[in-house]
């Protein structure tokens, strides 16, 4: 579904990312993991023609540098860290907006739209709160509320950019499982920048390790995350340090 | 709305130095549409030569100026934007002057030597401003351009003194001409204008739905398939050529363009499709009024109209500014 072949970016003469490789097919979840600075996010970045860069990325078999920006978003949804609202518009709105590469440009007609948008609001938990103002909403809210424009798409491929790293555990938690029902349906893929191994290791079936641009290590989750790969990435051991975080210290406690 | 309109510009109209009764004006104006002949009647001639093609461009002006504002302010994602932030308005002004002192004037076209500089000018302060902030920033990121148009408009604005401390004879006319007027539009004026707004105007509306996603984040807007460059470019374009047009007829005209898309978006919603329309018929309302003020509260002075927009624009901004912090808090 995706391939990346040798993909490069350069920030004049600082070289971000460094000839990186792999492949995503349906079915599968890969994680971007890495320490600060890596490259993950610029990687993502690039291959959603953020960022410009050397080599080449093909979605279904296509050159994306060929492709045409509403083609690319047909195929591909991307949704980032952040958001930047300034004015009320309310989440029926805000969700409704992915439909808009499949709309033609004087006519908005788009049979599928109202069904898709409907479908992504319940499938974020959002039906309920489709007339409310988004500049009320929390930020695990603003979260799924943007998740469900990617799912409005309509695409198979999801690319997401540390999607719950500013939310508390349960949205984490309700975020990851969303993007993991939404999974299911066969020949969709995901893949996703994300900073907690935790969470890479239990939500994805494929992980990519960087460090200083380089791709570190890629393939089939247990494959890479093993404690070589892990102690070369982040110079240190982590699963001691997973155990040290881990110690049972709500199993201490009574209540 | 559409209502709303057309009394506003009855009643403007109708009121002015030499008062004339509403009905009487309402008669004048439909014979004048049937072209019956009104040699002779003095208030027709005051009606069809002097106040209807000043109470056409005037709205036309204000629906101009609201429609940029409501535009930028989305294509910026920044309530505060309008035409003058990029430093547009400022670089048309400059364009006007240069071709009022030059003395720069088309054959056959008496407007276009002044609108041909003005337009000139907002298109070359505008690219100035893309070439700037691409250099600053590659992304061409918002708060970037808004900066940049500060600086612009700061640089113009002295040039435009300087110019004026060296005019000499001219710098009664230049002055006056600053502080925004449309005195002396007539129909060539009007129709120049309704030319100006029906082009500019379809292009930015047929753009509603791309503003609504720069209003929701650029990076957002690219992810859903806005091509983002080409979409900022166009809507600059068709905002400079208007702000070029509208200088050039009325000079400086503030605070239109940042009120008016404000109180639509209170009524209408951020939604584009409705705001742009709704700012644009306000927008125009808003104008009139200002004008008919300008003309009748010290009558038979008048004064500038773009003192009158600036002093309730300025106090009505202050009360929004006022009210949105209160409730923020």
């Amino acid at each position: 579904m995706l391939r990346v072949e040798g993909v490069s970016v350069s920030y004049r003469d600082f070289e971000a990312v460094h000839d990186i490789s792999f492949e995503v097919s349906g079915g599968q979840w890969l994680m971007l993991a890495g320490p600060n600075g890596a490259g993950k996010s610029t990687l993502l970045k690039a291959i959603a023609k953020v960022l410009r860069y050397q080599g080449k990325v093909y979605l279904d078999g296509m050159d994306t540098a060929r492709l045409k920006t509403k083609e690319m978003a047909r195929r591909m949804g991307v949704l980032h860290q952040h958001h930047t609202l300034g004015y009320p518009y309310t989440v029926e709105q805000l969700v409704g907006l992915g439909r808009y590469a499949h709309q033609s440009f004087l006519s908005h007609a788009d049979p599928d739209g109202r069904r898709m948008v409907d479908e992504a609001l319940a499938l974020c938990g959002l039906s309920g709160l489709r007339r409310q103002n988004v500049l009320t909403l929390s930020g695990g809210e603003l979260q799924r509320a943007f998740l469900a424009q990617v799912f409005a798409q309509g695409t198979r491929l999801l690319l997401l950019d540390e999607p719950a790293s500013h939310l508390d555990l349960a949205y984490q938690r309700l975020i990851f499982d969303t993007v993991r029902d939404w999974l299911q349906t066969p020949g969709r893929a995901v893949m996703s920048v994300v900073h907690d191994l935790q969470l890479a290791r239990r939500y994805g079936t494929h992980a990519l390790f960087m460090k200083q641009g380089r791709s570190v290590a890629f393939g089939a989750r247990d494959s890479v995350f093993t404690r070589k790969n892990l102690q070369a990435v982040w110079d240190m051991k982590v699963g001691d340090w997973f155990i040290w975080l881990n110690e049972p210290w709500l199993m201490d406690k009574k209540g | 709305m559409l209502a709303l309109v057309m009394l506003t510009g009855l009643v403007c109209v109708a009121l002015g130095s030499v008062p004339i009764p509403l009905d009487k004006t309402a008669s004048i104006l439909w014979d004048g549409v049937l072209g019956r002949d009104l040699t002779g009647n003095t208030q027709a001639v005051i009606i069809l030569t002097v106040r209807l093609p000043r109470v056409i461009s005037v709205f036309l002006v204000g629906a101009a100026l609201s429609l940029c504002g409501a535009a930028m302010q989305g294509l910026l994602r920044n309530p505060l934007a309008d035409g003058a932030t990029l430093g547009v308005s400022s670089g048309a002004s400059l364009g006007a002057m240069l071709a009022i002192l030059m003395g720069i004037q088309l054959p056959m076209l008496p407007l276009a030597g002044t609108a041909v500089l003005s337009v000139i000018f907002a298109f070359l302060s505008l690219l100035l401003v893309l070439f700037l902030a691409f250099a600053l920033d590659r992304s061409l990121a918002t708060n970037t351009i808004i900066l940049i148009g500060v600086i612009l408009t700061m640089f113009m604005g002295s040039l435009m003194s300087l110019l004026i401390s060296f005019s000499g004879p001219r710098l009664r006319s230049l002055t006056f001409w600053t502080l925004g007027s449309l005195s002396g539009a007539g129909y060539a004026e009007a129709l120049f204008l309704l030319l100006a707004l029906v082009v500019c105007g379809l292009v930015l509306l047929a753009h509603a739905r791309e503003l609504d996603a720069f209003a929701m984040g650029e990076e957002n807007a690219r992810a859903i398939g806005v091509s983002v460059r080409r979409v900022k470019l166009t809507v600059m374009a068709a905002v400079s050529v208007l702000i070029g047009v509208c200088v050039s007829i009325g000079g400086s005209i503030g605070f239109v363009g940042l009120v008016i898309p404000h109180i639509s978006r209170l009524i209408m919603g951020p939604a584009h499709k409705r705001l742009l329309i709704t700012s644009l018929l306000l927008g125009g309302v808003f104008l009139m009024l200002c004008d008919l003020a300008a003309r009748t509260l010290l009558s038979p002075v008048e004064l500038p109209l773009g003192v009158v927009t600036s002093l309730i624009g300025a106090v009505f901004f202050m009360f929004i500014l006022a009210n949105t912090r209160r409730r923020a808090a």
